[in-house]
């Protein structure tokens, strides 16, 4: 562990902004504030939007580096920082300010976790479509930060396609917004679709505003067994060439059932999977969908249909969209980080014809360095490819280095990309965590130097050593 | 302007693509919108490599460039405020490449919009943005204004479907951002830059998704013979949660303006009507067809009618597609707002729009996406007349203001440009517009492209420039 160090001046006067019970700089509590092995020097938790705006200014003025953090669970992602004196703690923020369940809007803090939320829009039959990894824990604003994204993108898009405006402070310490609180605005420049996955390296999010989504109907699931990957991209093509509209759809590698019995899965998911549905030798397909019962029954039918004509080896309809199968689909990344010393996740994207290719491609990198692998594959074309090494040691570290530099060499003659978004900390150096340099670097660069001309949001954690 | 850098674009581009002549730019100096401004050039580039040229040319000489698609744009932003080159984009019109089973197509910015859709049409697949100018408007606009339109309410509007952009910044660089893969690594630039309204780029390359058609539609026309019926009617549809595929409002007075140019079987002594679509599987479609006429009723309907087939689908959108060409035959100019409320607004909004138009004797007609609570006030008036043209402008910031008060906006898909630059401080701090100014300082840092849009001058309020407008096509709304 290492942890930077501030003068008694700083801690006073951050115990002056925001009340010295919301200062943190004893060794236990900065611990539970650790982004690889790193511990800040103090964590700050401010009470309203004026309190972040207070602490940047003076984080600024000082020169020390922030990050700011919500439930912590996804504080991995990107490189370590290269300097961390402040946490930033976000989470008594966490009031829902406006919501307004006619209108389908809504306007939260950015500590708010999104369970508590979830909770507030359903009683008014409501929700927000962002079943993401660490659902249970997550806030808002860090799962804005860190764009991961959800199963539920097969139908409603990311966090992006409906997210409506934010407040934000600058790395100066100025309080603003972008957007506004109506489902349709081109007013001004939309600043907030940039915060969308920037890890708090442009501004500090403290308010957040979302449309609502009426909660559906009835929901079914499907899950289809292939004795290869190629037989079940092919119903992927098959339902994506059809009227149906699933709500989720995704492809698992025969090693996912393994991981989705080990006990890092039950830790998300009490209920046993169902047997059968996934096989260990097998490749699956699973999809989620809803409606009257007309369409459920349509969908039922279809999907047999279309699994069969794609070869299935089985299928089963499930009475229900939320299975064990799908608490544990949404939290893939959790059970692969918990199911290896040093899980190392691609995301890799490519136009979804292609995913064949880029499967191909990342199974030949990790097979051929002797690694274990499992992948989970979006019908959209995202594919979460997790490297499960045996040990920890310098030599998977290089056969990982190798696995994944390979993989995104290919990838990018896909005309996609692939980052690593977790691998272990003492690995991240010797990785490209955000894939080859990209040829619009210098215009991320012009953005940060606009929101953070001083570097002192979440430094180094970016692409491009933003 | 400088005759050397006529000379040079001359023979950069060829005589025949370079406008100069006053009875020329005459025709440049309007788009959909009130505004006017008169470029001193007007060039039509045919390649990337002329764009980038064209650039190099306005920073060599220090002369002001924006670009343009149709020219349908309903807030200036096509406009040349400053004079300098007009760079229109109507001969790269050329579809690049269209990918079906990837569901994506790269085209040229001057691509029509609707041409897009119909070269899809084979393979069931379609550009789902619609601004009701499809059949004129360019894609590059779409992406410059982010457009929306009557579907959008259900398929979002053109941010939500642009994947990646070759643009060239003011500076003369050519940048490549997103890529025909989602979630590129990075800072979301696709997202900053669509609807930036031409102030950060010209764009000069567009990948879009392409989205399947629906197995089955239903469009249903509700009458109402009161206004709050018909807007009690949108809000009910939205607080249950049924999103139509379009949920377009027509007032009476419209209507019948309409009805005298489409002949689309209107009924002429109505105080609203509703037009409803429902789309998606057919197990479902009717179902929702038959919610949504439920709801109608419940809120008074006279009269819900079907579409039987795709002839009398067509005609009913026919009449809102047109419906600001038939206003353009009654009134010798009209000016449209775009303001946005939450819907549960609406029915307050709109007795409010009427009180305005009471108290300062316009005629105000209601023609808008009911659905997504973007209203489209048009007000008419007779632009010669000064007094009138005062008026107008009175009328219409009042209704702006109200929008703002209920929790709105001051535009939902037509832009600010330079007709709303003056009232973005009622919506956004000095703070929020600096960090804006500086965004387009980072990529436009002479202020060389689309000079004088968006942004309020910090001198202070100025003069807003209405004049009276030849009404001839059918503008986007």
């Amino acid at each position: 562990m290492t942890s930077s160090a501030i003068s008694a001046s700083v801690t006073s006067r951050l115990c002056e902004i925001v009340g010295a019970a919301n200062v943190a700089s004893d060794f236990a509590q900065l611990a539970t504030y650790e982004i690889d092995r790193k511990l800040p020097a103090a964590a700050v938790r401010p009470g309203s939007s004026e309190e972040v705006a207070e602490i940047v200014k003076f984080a600024a003025s000082e020169k020390l580096a922030l990050v700011a953090t919500g439930a912590r669970t996804k504080l991995g992602i990107g490189y370590t920082p290269s300097c961390y004196d402040l946490a930033l703690d976000m989470t008594r923020l966490n009031k829902v300010i406006a919501y307004d369940p006619g209108d389908l809007t809504l306007s939260v803090e950015a500590g708010v976790p999104l369970a508590k939320l979830a909770q507030v829009l359903a009683e008014h039959r409501q929700f927000l479509p962002l079943p993401v990894p660490f659902v249970n824990r997550t806030t808002i604003g860090g799962l804005i930060a860190s764009g991961v994204d959800s199963p539920l993108r097969q139908f409603y898009g990311t966090a992006r396609d409906f997210l409506l405006g934010m407040e934000y402070v600058t790395g100066e310490g100025v309080a603003t917004k972008s957007g506004g609180r109506v489902v349709k605005n081109v007013t001004g420049y939309d600043i907030h679709k940039l915060m969308i996955g920037a890890l708090g390296t442009l501004g500090v999010i403290t308010r957040v505003n979302f449309k609502t989504f009426p909660m559906p109907l009835a929901t079914r699931g499907f899950i289809a067994r292939f004795p290869t990957v190629e037989n079940a991209l092919e119903m992927r093509r098959r339902i994506a060439q059809s009227a149906l509209t699933p709500l989720t759809l995704e492809i698992f590698s025969p090693r996912v059932a393994e991981l989705f019995s080990s006990d890092a899965a039950s830790h998300y998911e009490r209920a046993p999977m169902p047997a059968n549905v996934i096989s260990n030798t097998e490749w699956a397909l699973t999809t989620g969908y809803a409606g009257n019962e007309r369409v459920l029954e349509r969908f039922a039918n279809d999907l047999k249909r279309m699994a069969q004509e794609s070869g299935a080896t089985g299928a089963t309809t499930l009475a229900d969209n939320l299975p064990p199968a799908w608490a544990r689909k949404r939290e893939f990344v959790p059970i692969a980080l918990a199911s290896s010393p040093a899980t190392t996740i691609m995301k890799i994207s490519v136009p979804p014809m292609r995913m064949k290719d880029a499967l191909a491609a990342a199974q030949k990198a990790a097979e051929s360095s002797n690694l274990g692998w499992a992948a989970m594959a979006r019908g959209v074309g995202i594919i979460y490819f997790a490297i499960l090494p045996n040990d920890h040691t310098e030599e998977y570290r290089e056969r990982v280095a190798n696995a994944t530099g390979a993989t995104q060499e290919a990838c990018a003659k896909l005309t996609g990309h692939a980052t690593i978004p977790w691998a272990p900390a003492e690995w991240k150096h010797t990785l490209q965590i955000w894939g080859p340099p990209r040829p619009d670097a210098a215009q991320m660069q012009k953005i940060k130097s606009v929101f953070d001309p001083q570097n002192i949001l979440s430094p180094g954690r970016f692409a491009g050593g933003i | 302007m400088d005759s050397q850098l006529l000379r040079d674009l001359k023979s950069l581009l060829g005589p025949e693509a370079v406008l100069h002549r006053p009875e020329e730019l005459m025709l440049y100096e309007y788009d959909g919108s009130v505004e006017v401004a008169r470029p001193n050039c007007v060039v039509f580039p045919r390649t990337t490599a002329e764009v980038l040229a064209i650039v190099k040319l306005a920073n060599q000489y220090q002369t002001p460039l924006v670009g343009r698609g149709a020219g349908t744009g309903l807030s200036g932003g096509a406009l040349s405020r400053k004079g300098g080159i007009l760079t229109v984009f109507s001969r790269m019109n050329r579809i690049l490449e269209i990918d079906i089973e990837n569901q994506r197509a790269t085209v040229q910015p001057g691509v029509v919009n609707s041409d897009l859709s119909a070269a899809v049409a084979h393979a069931g697949l379609h550009f789902a943005p619609d601004p009701s100018s499809q059949k004129a408007c360019t894609i590059g606009g779409n992406v410059s204004e982010n457009s929306g339109g009557p579907h959008t309410l259900a398929y979002g509007v053109t941010t939500n479907h642009v994947l990646s952009l070759e643009a060239i910044l003011p500076t003369g660089e050519l940048i490549r951002i997103g890529s025909s893969a989602l979630d590129t690594p990075g800072y979301d630039l696709l997202g900053l830059f669509v609807g930036s309204e031409g102030t950060l780029a010209l764009i000069t390359e567009i990948t879009v998704k392409l989205t399947r058609l629906p197995e089955a539609v239903k469009t249903l026309l509700a009458i109402f013979d009161t206004l709050d019926d018909a807007t009690e009617t949108v809000v009910d549809i939205t607080a249950r949660g049924i999103t139509p595929a379009a949920c377009e409002m027509l007032d009476g007075w419209t209507l019948r303006a309409v009805e005298a140019y489409v002949h689309a079987g209107f009924p002429l002594d109505c105080a609203a009507v509703l037009l409803l679509e429902v789309d998606g599987v057919a197990e479902a479609v009717q179902q929702h067809a038959e919610e949504v006429a439920d709801i109608c009723r419940a809120h008074h309907a006279r009269e819900v009618r079907v579409a039987r087939d795709a002839r009398e689908r067509d005609l009913l959108w026919k009449g809102r597609k047109n419906a600001f060409g038939a206003v353009g035959r009654l009134s010798p100019t009209y000016y449209v707002q775009d303001g946005v409320i939450p819907r549960t607004k609406l029915p307050a909004t709109l007795r409010r729009i009427n009180e305005i138009g009471v108290k300062y004797g316009f005629q105000i007609g209601n023609i808008f996406h009911a659905g997504d609570g973007n209203l489209h006030p048009l007000i008419l008036f007779d632009a010669r007349d000064e007094a009138q043209f005062r008026g107008v402008v009175a009328a219409a910031d009042e209704i702006i203001k109200f929008c703002i008060e209920m929790g709105g906006s001051i535009t939902g898909e037509h832009g600010v440009g330079m007709e709303k630059d003056r009232l973005m401080p009622l919506l956004f701090s000095e703070a929020d517009l600096d960090v804006m100014r500086n965004v387009r300082a980072a990529f436009n840092p002479q202020g060389l492209l689309n000079p004088d849009k968006i942004f309020p001058s910090k001198k202070g309020c100025g003069e807003i420039h209405v004049r009276p407008l030849p009404l001839t096509g059918a503008p986007s709304a």
